[in-house]
């Protein structure tokens, strides 16, 4: 029997993710045992879990170590992964945004400096725009940048805006929003796709329920 | 050579010979070509870094990225003659994980000239055997480009919105490409013809009457009509169990028309195979006839023989100063005179996985040790 393999973001997300996929018909019970095992398995049901980190789940699908995968949009849109994207599950909404010191003014006439995570995302943005840019790459605290002076702005994901407003930030300008997807490693499309099919169609069905 | 190598090698070579037997002859061709020729073509190419250098005469040139633009380039246009020639070539690109160039091996064909339903019918039949010849457990996915050329045609949508949803059809991605068409205010006729073709796959027999259904336009009818005549020869050649149709296979239209296909074997992620007719790039290069090929990509293709390779060598042979090296020659020819691959060493290190040791001592040969 060929399982299917399905990577779940670490986190809250993920839980309601597999929670969704239980409901599917993809129940894994030893997945909600407290311990620290990443790999899940019910072999009667045909089904791998795993849980790896947010920003890792597009690789493990694109490369076909997963079949299946719950990712943010925000991952899509910066990894450009080869993949299917079946569903928005409406899960982990927030949204890719700008955001500068209060009172920031935008003088064209200069390069802007931009500190962000997202290189790409904000990259291909500043240039829909045709806004010359100089970007900073950081891996975390990005609200520090501007306010240390090491940007004029920063992209980053928002959700409430509090850090935001905590850090004497404002939010300039909302480039995309964001949710979970439900994404589909292109071969395993081909190979699984009973199983995969009925995933889909059951997410489909819990999402108009709930909504 | 390690396992692997050998493994997807040896398929190369079966597919060679599967071309040559079908009438295609081999075009072999330098590893170097004018830069110029990607510049005009750049959409063209899977990745469009490549790979420069200046040669002694002060011309710019470039490591293949790409084959097929070199063969159309030195091809010629023979009335009434169809020219198929197969390759069996390295090509340089980025690796997109890496931001690194990979020397790429691949095989293909490409079939240039009047191109008639036998043509398409034949590189179509040779994909698929190309396909059985890596595995059993192939799915070709067979696409026209028809229908969708001719929506975007009737639509005339500004072109960030018709590459948008292009990209959403070509991930499955409805609900996006649901929300595209109404920003761009698209009535419901064409909103569920783009979901159909971004969603229907499966047998022909499944999905053909849903198209013939949603697109009534001269161009698509001919074009189903020519699906399945081709789809009807294959299926009388045995093929017809795994080829689906679907209509999220999309190639550039700037290069592409008609048939465009991707094949995929169990136990690689990422298609092995992918091919089309590609009239307009003959247009391009000032060609008034037609081509269709493919290329089977043998990076992917030897992912699936990782896993075969237990032993790095079937025999070590060990000596030491006390045997002769006539002794030591005369019993490695009699050990490797069956086929078998045998080494000889001093010792044997760790890392060296060994189906059997054997040893040399006194004229005799002994057994050291043997896999179960």
């Amino acid at each position: 029997m060929n399982m299917l393999n399905v990577a779940l973001p670490k986190g809250r997300l993920g839980e309601k993710a597999y929670a969704m996929l239980e409901r599917a018909g993809f129940p894994c019970p030893s997945i909600k045992e407290p311990n620290r095992k990443l790999i899940f398995e019910n072999e009667a049901a045909g089904v791998r879990y795993f849980w790896v980190k947010p920003s890792d789940v597009a690789i493990y699908v694109e490369r076909g170590a997963a079949d299946l995968g719950i990712v943010g949009k925000d991952i899509l849109l910066e990894q450009e992964p080869d993949v299917y994207e079946l569903l928005d599950l409406g899960m982990g909404k927030c949204r890719m945004a700008v955001a500068a010191r209060r009172g920031f003014r935008d003088d064209r006439r200069r390069t802007l400096i931009v500190a962000t995570k997202f290189t790409n995302i904000a990259s291909r943005y500043y240039a829909s725009l045709g806004r010359d840019i100089d970007i900073i790459h950081l891996n975390g605290s990005i609200e520090l940048a501007p306010i240390l002076g090491l940007s004029d702005v920063i992209v980053d994901i928002v959700e409430t805006g509090t850090t935001l407003r905590e850090n004497d930030l404002t939010e300039r300008e909302t480039i995309v929003p964001i949710s979970a997807r439900l994404i589909a490693n292109k071969a395993s499309y081909k190979f699984q796709n009973a199983a995969i099919s009925q995933i889909v169609r059951s997410m489909e069905t819990q999402l108009e329920e709930t909504t | 050579m390690s396992q692997t190598r050998k493994g997807a090698a040896a398929v190369s070579d079966a597919l060679c010979a599967l071309y040559e037997n079908n009438g295609y002859t081999q075009y072999v061709m330098s590893k170097f070509e004018a830069y110029d020729l990607y510049v005009r073509n750049k959409d063209f190419l899977i990745s469009d870094s490549v790979i420069t250098f200046t040669d002694l005469g002060g011309r710019l040139l470039a490591l293949k990225p790409d084959v097929t633009l070199s063969i159309v380039k030195n091809s010629k246009d023979i009335p009434h003659y169809v020219q198929k020639v197969y390759y069996q070539e390295n090509v340089y690109r980025i690796s997109k994980g890496t931001r690194s160039f990979r020397e790429l091996p691949q095989t293909g064909l490409e079939c240039m000239g009047e191109i008639d339903a036998y043509c398409l019918f034949d590189v179509i039949r040779l994909a698929c055997l190309s396909l059985a010849a890596i595995s059993d457990d192939y799915v070709l996915d067979l696409s026209h480009l028809a229908p969708v050329s001719a929506l975007f045609a009737r639509l005339d949508l500004p072109k960030p919105s018709r590459d948008a949803m292009l990209k959403c059809i070509g991930e499955k991605n409805l609900h996006e490409l649901h929300a595209l068409c109404k920003e761009a205010g698209l009535d419901g006729t064409a909103a569920a013809q783009l979901a159909l073709l971004a969603s229907c796959a499966g047998p022909a027999g499944q999905v053909l009457p849903a198209l013939r259904a949603a697109f009534t336009d001269a161009g698509s009818r001919a074009a189903f009509a020519e699906l399945e005549t081709v789809l009807s020869a294959l299926a009388d050649a045995g093929l017809g169990e795994r080829i689906r149709l679907d209509f999220s296979v999309i190639s550039d239209m700037k290069y592409y028309n008609g048939f465009v296909f991707k094949g995929f074997v169990r136990g690689v992620p990422n298609s092995v195979l992918s091919g089309g007719q590609y009239d307009p790039l003959m247009r391009r290069m000032g060609r008034a006839d037609g081509a269709v090929g493919f290329a089977v990509y043998f990076d992917e293709v030897a992912r699936l023989f990782a896993d075969d390779a237990p032993f790095d060598l079937d025999t070590l042979l060990l000596y030491d100063d006390s045997v002769p090296l006539q002794t030591l020659e005369r019993t490695l020819q009699q050990l490797r005179a069956d086929g078998t691959q045998v080494g000889a060493q001093r010792s044997c290190p760790d890392f060296l996985r060994c189906r059997r040791i054997l040893k040399l001592e006194n004229g005799e040969v002994k057994t050291v040790y043997e896999h179960a």
